[in-house]
């Protein structure tokens, strides 16, 4: 044996501390947007009306926590698994503050209203070029770490991390291209039904590439990890992983179920996506028996609760969307809360979930040390599944009362309720719903000091040796 | 040897990735937008009108407000305003789209035809202050849009976007706000397309009430009333932005003409394509009433 590798780490530990700030962002802002919509008078003109604010929450998730933390994850992992240091650890750092930058130009530029208005992809051209050399960079970094691997084979992680490399560059390019009037304000490249087909093709990508893919890379490299078990099935990820990345492409217009995009993407969509609870399914069980029967380990150790936890939310996640994707059921509940109570169980509960776990394990291993305090885990872990819980389910209610509220007729044929009915009725679940991401904000509170309290046990620790 | 492989492996995943994307997002170009969208009515954005689009991108008003009306009949009920359900003639302009994905607040595509009013005295309330006029509105006010309109690239927009526009296009942004750009932007929406007007019986004095009590109609009149008066007339029929109408001293026949062809010059838009006309001898009936 060779002496081990030594890895670099320093972004790591960057990357998940920016993440965690970027994501208590996002949920403070989710709960005053959560708030305007129940109280009007919270918006304050110009800059923090919801329309403003609505972007900005949903940048901050997906961009800022989410991705912020899968470079931190990609990172870390990719090192592992190929036994081999990071290419070049001065990219990685000026790749964090690239990064830094980036999100905050967008909290700052969306608020100012510049806003190309294409769901997640709002960001104006020339912000849109600096996520994109971003992207290029970090890509760049852990490819050429791949490249100079000292590990032959690559574990099942490296596919998913590979696959979303290529899958969020071809997708984020292709639906920011526009021809800019002035530095702050472009046009898209496509027009109506055009630009709509290529946005949800892009939007619905964006989360299997984003929201899917990077959290099943982590997910299959700390289960394992946490549980001393190997990976149920090799095979069965492989299948899972080709078919999954070949399926997803096909389903974006069934965001756009019933509108002038043709009938036969529209059909094929329907379809597709469908057929995808399949690979997902595949990747949920292969997680469940690599547990090996020994449940037990969901009390005695908590990251496994928060992985196992979030692949279950991401089994049911890949059961409602594409119950959505059918055209009767679409006609019912699109447009309404019931989808943003299926979006928040996927990045409240399958997304944040595994990034919660694998903090936790990143953390202690860094710092070198036990986690400060599993209590205040299990603590955490109780606050965001409750909190997340009541955010679906008020809203998934809410979205059913409107849904059938909206579609009822008469016998003559006229609506039986008016639009502001509709709306009088869901406004409970809205306060809910509120009161809800409170109870989130509590546990990512809990989190957020026992990270701390690790690292500096850590830091501590570290200094008696010295 | 493919996970020993990492240059195979990326061309190998970014070829299974394009396959789907070729057939559904690719080839649609071929199609959408082509010839057989075209409709010839529809016609692009004035600078005024472009000018109220780039206030909407801007406010991200499409966060709550989609624009399409679904083949649904209740969508076209709710939302057609006498149009139809969307066309992909009617969005060739359009870039981006703003389709949304979320109605937290109304559909807008055909809000156009909705309030024809050229002054749009009801917009104008409304986006100053929305709950005057929607009392349980969740909706932020927009007064602060009351300020100059900035209309430097005015002109460079339609270059660039392609559009005609003429000096007195030009012209007419001058001395205009943000808010009247916005407003000139929603009364165009959905109004391209021709919508089909039921011929307005032209004898008042043939026109005959058909229902001689209101109790069987009561309930379907008071909900073409929500749907469609209430937001000017007020909930209880009691007046806001339009006269009070509750107990109208009226003549039957006279109701029924204001209400199926509008009075232009105050802004009462015709209801002649939204209603058939036993509703709108429900309404007649019905709001006459001096009771609750
Ligand atoms: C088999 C897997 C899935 C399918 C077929 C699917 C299907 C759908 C459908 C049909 C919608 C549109 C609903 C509507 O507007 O009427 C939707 C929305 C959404 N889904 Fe899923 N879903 C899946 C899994 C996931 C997962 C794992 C996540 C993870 C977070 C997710 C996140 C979202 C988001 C963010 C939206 C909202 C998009 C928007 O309107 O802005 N979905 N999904
Ligand atoms: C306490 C936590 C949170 C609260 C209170 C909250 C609240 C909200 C609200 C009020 C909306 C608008 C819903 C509407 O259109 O009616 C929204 C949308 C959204 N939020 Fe959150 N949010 C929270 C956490 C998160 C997190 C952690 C993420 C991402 C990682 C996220 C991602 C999104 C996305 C993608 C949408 C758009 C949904 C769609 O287009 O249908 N949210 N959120």
């Amino acid at each position: 044996m060779n002496a081990p590798t030594r890895y670099f780490d320093d972004s790591v530990k960057g990357f998940i501390t920016w993440s965690i700030i970027w994501g208590t962002i996002a949920v403070l802002v989710g709960i005053l947007i959560s708030l305007q919509l129940v109280w009007p008078q919270l918006n304050v003109a110009p800059y923090l009306t919801y329309g403003r604010l609505r972007p900005i929450h949903t940048n901050a998730g997906i961009f800022g926590w989410g991705i912020g933390s899968f470079i931190a994850m990609f990172f870390y992992i990719t090192q592992r698994l190929t036994k081999t240091p990071l290419w070049s650890p001065k990219l990685a750092r000026v790749t964090l503050w690239i990064f830094n930058i980036a999100i905050a130009s967008a909290a700052v530029t969306l608020a100012l209203g510049i806003n190309r208005t294409k769901e997640y992809a709002e960001l104006e051209w020339p912000l849109a070029i600096v996520v994109a050399i971003l992207w290029v960079l970090f890509s760049l970094n852990v490819l050429m770490t791949i490249l100079k691997r000292k590990e032959e084979q690559m574990y099942i992680s490296l596919w998913y991390i590979m696959a979303a490399l290529v899958g969020v560059t071809v997708l984020y390019v292709v639906n920011n291209l526009g021809v800019p009037l002035h530095l702050f304000k472009s046009y898209s490249a496509f027009a109506g039904t055009n630009d709509a087909n290529v946005q949800w093709w892009y939007g619905h990508n964006a989360v299997a590439m984003v929201l899917t893919v990077p959290p099943l890379a982590i997910f299959y490299y700390f289960l394992p990890k946490v549980t001393n078990n190997p990976i149920y099935s090799h095979r069965m990820g492989i299948i899972a992983f080709w078919s999954l990345i070949f399926m997803y492409l096909w389903t974006g217009a069934h965001h756009l179920l019933w509108t002038p995009v043709p009938d036969w993407i529209q059909t094929l969509a329907m379809a597709f996506s469908i057929m995808l609870i399949a690979p997902s399914w595949g990747a949920v069980m292969n997680g469940y028996l690599t547990m090996n029967g020994q449940w037990e380990k969901m009390k005695s150790n908590y990251i496994v609760k928060f992985l196992i936890c979030g692949i279950t939310f991401y089994g049911l996640q890949t059961l409602q969307g594409p119950m959505q994707a059918i055209r009767t059921f679409s006609a019912f509940i699109h447009y309404t809360d019931w989808v943003p109570g299926h979006v928040h169980m996927g990045t409240m509960g399958w997304v944040s979930m595994v990034l919660f776990g694998a903090t936790y394990y990143v953390t202690t291993k860094l710092s070198e040390t036990e986690i400060y305090s599993v209590k205040l885990a299990d603590t955490h872990f109780w606050l965001v599944l409750v909190g997340q819980l009541i955010y679906s389910v008020t809203m998934w209610i809410a979205g059913v009362q409107q849904g059938m509220m909206l579609l009822a007729t008469n016998p003559d044929g006229t609506l039986h309720y008016s639009f502001m009915e509709t709306m009088i009725a869901i406004f409970p679940y809205y306060k809910m719903r509120a009161v809800s991401g409170f109870i989130y904000l509590a546990g990512l509170l809990v989190f957020i000091y026992n990270i701390y309290k690790t690292f500096q046990k850590g830091a501590d620790s570290q200094a008696a040796k010295a | 040897m493919l996970e020993k492989n990492p240059v195979i492996f990326i061309i190998l995943a970014f070829v299974v990735i394009m396959i789907g994307t070729t057939v559904t997002m690719i080839a649609p170009f071929k199609w959408i937008n082509g010839a057989g969208d075209r409709i010839a009515e529809v016609k692009p954005y004035t600078p005024l009108q472009q000018e109220g689009r780039d206030i909407y991108m801007r406010e991200g008003c499409n966060n709550c407000h989609s624009q399409t009306v679904r083949t649904l009949a209740a969508d076209v009920e709710r939302y057609g305003y006498g149009g139809t359900y969307s066309k992909s003639g009617e969005f060739v302009y359009d870039r981006p789209h703003l389709w949304g994905s979320r109605r937290t607040g109304p559909d807008l595509a055909r809000i156009g035809l909705k309030y024809p009013d050229p002054k749009g005295a009801w917009h104008r309330k409304h986006m100053e202050n929305p709950q005057s006029v929607v009392p349980a509105s969740n909706m932020p006010s927009y007064a602060f849009l009351n300020k100059p309109l900035d209309t430097t690239y005015s002109e460079r927009k339609m270059k660039l976007l392609k559009f005609p526009y003429s000096q007195a296009d030009l012209d007419d942004l001058k001395g205009k706000s943000e808010m009247d750009a916005i407003i000139a932007y929603m009364r165009k929406l959905g109004t391209d397309i021709p919508v089909k007007k039921v011929e307005a019986a032209v004898q008042t004095a043939a026109l005959k009430n058909p229902f001689t009590e209101y109790k069987s109609i009561e309930s379907d009149a008071k909900s073409v009333y929500r749907q469609h008066c209430a937001s000017c007339h007020g909930d209880k029929r009691e007046g806001t932005l339009g006269p009070a109408l509750k107990g109208s001293a009226k003549a039957d026949a006279e109701l029924f003409k204001i209400i199926s062809q509008g009075i232009e010059a105050n802004g009462m838009p015709s209801f002649s394509a939204a209603l058939d006309e036993q509703k709108i001898w429900k309404l007649v009936t019905w709001i006459k009433l001096d009771t609750k």
